[in-house]
């Protein structure tokens, strides 16, 4: 891994100019009642269905007509499981990792994307876990379809997911070092090695600052 | 083995014998295998294979030939596209997005850009033109991938001419990507904001020619398959995936509607105008790869008469615009395509460099830097000719993406591969991994 990535770029590579600015990813407050749309609707149901809501739901965020449910990594399954029974939220589209590294203590976010065929609805939900303590539960005891999305995030960020039925590397090579997609892994490239001749990665060779 | 066989050299490991067949000739290993007394033999097929549909490795474990275990090794064209991006402008992302599903890279750029416009909140600033173009240029790729699709699918089963018309069509549609955009393939057509560069002239009258001789085409396909015997007998319950298997899965696309189930985001959850066009939800019943067959084969057509509508609205948009008005976000280079393809147009350059300096400085400050989009994350999803392609975006407020990642159909739907083909003959996981016609460089991205 290359201390500094390809181009000259760090961080995020912004060229906006305020080369001193730090800009950090700022999450957003939750929302308040009514949240709109069939937003509040869901809301209701899942308090009536699942009697520990304001104990398991973190946050409500209504942004850009999505719904977002921060939920507690330890209650993760059981909120799953009401909303993919009594809800009808039929399927997961997947999990999706974001390392927000300047976010204390819920460095490591993964979002789940979900998908009501019955009442034609998506809603969101998100768990946030401390870098030191990467642990959130597997969800493909509920939905089956995660087991490859679950093994990617893994990959690229490092979350473990417990109780996953084989949790190993699915895109980068399975003795690859480090997590490419997390923001301390910085872009770069490594050497290649070609019938015997060595060729440096292409941020060793050239420098565009 | 007694004598060393260049076809098929053997060395013994604590889990049995392994052969590595690198030639063509595989009767030595048969007459080798044949002489052991172990049913089971773990064969691995691919990446490189002519039969795996891509860079896709199958490890097989069979008795006799009935397949017991089946399991998918991908990950060979990772290129690292979701990382990339993080790395470049909003707008230099369609160039990166376009190269994920090579088959279908007008409906990369659509999700990523939907994305990007509810980020910024401009999805209804989009001007009317820009979403019938962009339906228009989607509606023609489904066409040119399901040709694909159906062409590979029918030659990896052993039939070589549905392979010819398929991409005697697909070139055809190929040909008006290259006189709309100037490039065949991975176009970055679609922008942030609208398209890049409105039709050239006379575009209309040519695409009404290629619909009306794709229409009179696509019979030639159908009579060679639809009713075939020996298509049917290798493609009827084959690949059985019911809808309880679809949706524990995740899997949508042509896979889900062959269980019956009318789900297509076209309809359910319309985008860029869909709700304005008249087409049907093709769907079958039987839950397997002659279904799936048989709905690309009726999309063909649902696809032609979403062209034709859009064509008829293009008409009556003639001079509108094709990208939003605020010059904060519309890209400032007129483009247009010359004789050596895609680039800025002179009359542009004539501009920026010689009379305003201005327009020089407003193009290089956008060009090089890019907009600022609010922070926030959105999923922006439509129906691709493989399923439902989700672009999870998440924006720090800054000039790049702080996370892309796209939920693509081709990599979810894969993991049906054991669920299709467990249990079932060799010969069938073909046509079963062909029915769910994965692209390799959306499943590794």
């Amino acid at each position: 891994m290359t201390d500094q990535g390809m181009f000259g770029a760090r961080g995020t590579g912004d060229t906006s100019g305020y080369g001193g600015l730090v800009r950090t990813a700022a999450s957003t407050g939750s929302s308040e009642r009514p949240y709109g749309s069939y937003f509040d609707e869901v809301a209701d149901d899942l308090e009536r269905a699942y009697p520990l809501f304001s104990e398991a739901i973190e946050r409500v965020v209504v942004d850009r007509g999505e719904l977002t449910l921060h939920v507690k990594r330890d209650k993760l399954v059981e909120v799953s499981m009401i909303l993919r029974d009594t809800l009808k939220f039929e399927m997961c589209m997947g999990v999706s990792g974001v390392h927000y590294p300047a976010d204390s203590g819920r460095e490591l976010h993964a979002v789940y994307p979900l998908l009501s065929i019955t009442n034609n609805r998506r809603i969101r939900l998100e768990v946030s876990v401390p870098d030191s303590d990467a642990h959130i539960p597997s969800l493909v005891e509920v939905w089956a379809g995660n087991n490859w999305h679950e093994r990617e995030t893994f990959d690229m960020f490092g979350i473990i997911f417990d109780g996953h039925p084989g949790l190993t590397r699915i895109l980068m090579p399975d003795d690859w070092q480090g997590h490419p997609q997390r923001k301390d892994y910085s872009l770069g490239g490594i050497p290649v090695e070609y019938k015997g001749a060595t060729t440096p990665p292409p941020s060793e060779r050239r420098n565009y600052k | 083995m007694t004598t060393f066989d260049p076809y098929a050299p053997s060395r013994d490991t604590t889990e049995g014998t392994v052969y590595s067949v690198t030639g063509g000739d595989w009767d030595s290993l048969v007459q080798e295998i044949g002489s052991t007394k172990e049913e089971r033999v773990v064969v691995n097929m691919g990446p490189q294979h002519p039969s795996t549909h891509g860079v896709l490795r199958l490890v097989l474990e069979l008795e006799g030939e009935t397949v017991t275990e089946a399991r998918c090794g991908i990950g060979y064209l990772h290129t690292g596209i979701e990382k990339n991006m993080e790395y470049r402008s909003w707008t230099q992302g369609t160039t990166f997005v376009t190269r994920m599903d090579y088959l279908g890279p007008l409906f990369n750029e659509t999700a990523y850009c939907l994305a990007v416009e509810k980020l910024l909140g401009i999805t209804n600033d989009v001007p009317e033109r820009a979403s019938v173009i962009r339906v228009m240029m989607m509606e023609l790729n489904r066409i040119s991938s399901h040709m694909v699709a159906l062409g590979t699918g029918a030659l990896e089963l052993g039939a070589i001419s549905p392979m010819f018309f398929a991409f005697r069509e697909r070139e055809i549609v190929l040909d008006i990507f290259e006189m709309i955009s100037g490039l065949r393939m991975n176009m970055a057509y679609v922008r942030p904001g609208g398209v890049q560069q409105d039709l050239p002239a006379g575009a209309i009258p040519k695409i009404r020619d290629a619909v009306k001789l794709m229409r009179k085409n696509f019979k030639d396909n159908t009579t060679l398959l639809v009713g075939n015997s020996i298509w049917m007998k290798r493609t009827q319950g084959i690949g059985y995936l019911d809808l309880a298997g679809c949706t524990t899965l995740g899997i949508t696309g042509p896979v889900l509607r062959s269980t019956g189930l009318p789900w297509d985001l076209r309809k359910v959850q319309p985008y860029c105008g869909y709700e304005n066009y008249e087409f049907d939800v093709i769907t079958a019943d039987t839950c397997d790869v002659y279904g799936r067959f048989l709905i690309r084969m009726n999309e063909l057509e649902q696809s032609l008469r979403i062209v034709e509508q859009a064509l008829d609205k293009l008409e009556k948009l003639e001079g509108a615009p094709v990208m939003v008005a605020d010059k904060k976000i519309a890209w400032p280079a007129q483009l247009a395509v010359g004789g050596d393809g895609m680039g800025n147009s002179l009359d542009h350059i004539r501009e920026i460099m010689g009379t305003s300096m201005e327009s020089l400085i407003h193009h290089f400050k956008l060009v090089t830097e890019g907009f600022h989009v609010p922070a926030g994350q959105v999923y922006a999803a439509i129906e691709s000719p493989r399923g439902e392609l989700g672009a999870h975006i998440v924006s720090d407020g800054g000039t790049r993406p702080y996370r892309m990642h796209f939920r693509e159909p081709s990599f979810n739907n894969l993991q049906a591969t054991s669920a299709m083909s467990e249990g079932g003959m060799i010969a069938d996981i073909i046509g079963a991994v062909a029915s769910i016609d994965p692209v390799m460089g959306g499943v590794d991205r």
